[in-house]
């Protein structure tokens, strides 16, 4: 039972700091509709071309925007050395993770939520008929990047370029997780069923999030001892 | 049975030993001065025993259990050289998050009790980045102290503290030592450590070269130590 305590501990604790500060929050959200606007403008393209690029484009957007939440996930820490309380604590580390995962899937799919409206709009595309599988890819494609960022966020916070070396870590790991939410979101807003071969894609998605959750629990402890 | 043990403990940067082989044994009720000139590994060596680093060879424990089990960190209280409280939030909700995560059984009041011992309770909702370094300081000290730990382990405990924030430590030091509580303690102030300690241990370049009582000639000729078991 402390283990699910600390974690909503560790989670409502991040949150409110976000909330209080909104350091992670704006970036990423400023950035996110930047791009989608920028992308908007810049190719102005017809509804064949935003039905065959909307999975690709949605994805890195929020790859991107996600590393702006995941780098400062652990780096909040460093203030005061508030990461050797916590690990000083009796708080577990998969406890402390678990948290920490939790905190930045919510901080992202809020970001992912008010992005998918804005898409709407400017690319013309419509997608609330879908609105509930996109959702469900929306929380296994985000709890696969959380998982996997979130361990290097610990890995690499005491990294003078963690800034750099997250994304550069994290990216190459993603990309089965990447790719399956992308040919399941293209899918989704393209109308195909929720069947046959976007099937698949979505036993990979969730297979992906599984192993790297199991993988990240195993490892954190020994990530935060150094 | 010991409050704190630390057997055969290496410690390795690289291929740099900071700390050679130490064994020690703490027990309880007892106050053990880490002494040591500066980069010897006496904040490794307090960083080991809080279970913050894992020591590259040996094994720590702290009243039996081993220092990773969550049953002996809750009974760690760590003072660290940052205050290790969040910025952002109030002295309160600092207060009472570290309560709930040690599991008190009503950190409302916790909070509340330590916000008072320590004279924070008059700005209990102001935030931590408004304080003064003195304010910080105490609340630092009531979030070790806030969950009544068997070992204190503090690192330079009174470095860089102002006069009331030093009134505050010494009041519950003396507590604790009261309360058959252990506590060890690195620091580069002599006299007030030996003061205090009822063992001590002088490590030099990683290794233990004194481990024994204080005794009363340390207390007479602080600098007796250093003479007999230093480098030159």
């Amino acid at each position: 039972m402390s283990f699910f305590r600390h974690s909503v501990q560790i989670a409502s604790k991040d949150l409110r700091a976000e909330l209080r500060t909104k350091e992670a929050l704006n970036a990423s959200l400023s950035f996110a509709l930047v791009i989608l606007l920028l992308f908007s403008f810049a190719f102005d393209p017809t509804a064949e071309q935003t039905r065959e690029i909307s999975g690709g484009l949605l994805w890195l957007v929020f790859a991107f925007a996600g590393a702006l939440i995941l780098n400062r996930s652990f780096a909040r820490e460093l203030t005061n050395d508030c990461l050797d309380a916590l690990v000083a604590s009796p708080v577990s580390g998969p406890a402390l993770f678990t948290g920490k995962c939790l905190a930045n899937m919510a901080l992202l799919v809020a970001v992912e939520l008010i992005c998918l409206p804005v898409f709407g709009i400017f690319y013309n595309v419509r997608w609330a008929h879908r609105f509930w599988p996109l959702l469900l890819t929306l929380i296994l494609g985000t709890w696969g990047i959380t998982v996997v960022g979130t361990v290097f966020s610990a890995l690499t916070v005491n990294l003078r370029l963690r800034e750099l070396m997250l994304p550069t870590l994290v990216y190459p790991l993603l990309i089965p997780a990447l790719m399956a939410a992308i040919q399941l979101t293209t899918g989704l807003l393209a109308g195909q069923p929720l069947a046959a071969e976007l099937t698949n894609w979505l036993k990979l998605l969730i297979g992906f999030d599984i192993i790297f959750t199991a993988l990240a629990l195993g490892l954190v402890e020994t990530v935060l001892m150094g | 049975m010991t409050a704190v043990s630390a057997a055969g403990v290496w410690k390795y940067y690289g291929d740099y030993p900071a700390l050679k082989n130490i064994s020690l044994t703490v027990e309880p009720g007892s106050c053990l001065a880490l002494l040591g000139r500066n980069g010897a590994g006496k904040t490794t060596l307090l960083r080991i025993l809080a279970g913050l680093s894992q020591p590259s060879r040996g094994t720590v424990s702290i009243g039996g259990l081993a220092v990773r089990d969550p049953r002996a960190r809750r009974n760690i209280g760590i003072l660290g050289h940052g205050i290790a409280v969040y910025e952002e939030f109030s002295a309160y909700e600092n207060l009472r998050l570290f309560a709930g995560l040690y599991g008190l059984a009503d950190p409302h009041r916790a909070a509340l009790e330590w916000l008072e011992r320590t004279g924070l309770d008059r700005v209990k909702d102001g935030l931590v980045r408004e304080f003064s370094r003195g304010m910080r300081q105490r609340l630092a000290v009531a979030r070790a102290f806030l969950h009544n730990p068997h070992v204190l382990l503090l690192d330079e405990p009174f470095t860089a503290l102002d006069d009331r924030a030093i009134a505050v430590l010494q009041n519950l030091l003396a507590e604790a030592r009261s309360q058959n509580r252990t506590v060890i303690l690195s620091t580069h102030q002599l006299r007030e450590a030996l003061e205090l300690a009822t063992h001590v241990a002088l490590i030099q370049r990683g290794a233990l070269a004194y481990a024994g009582e204080r005794t009363p000639i340390m207390l007479e000729d602080p600098g007796w130590l250093y003479r007999n078991y230093g480098e030159a």
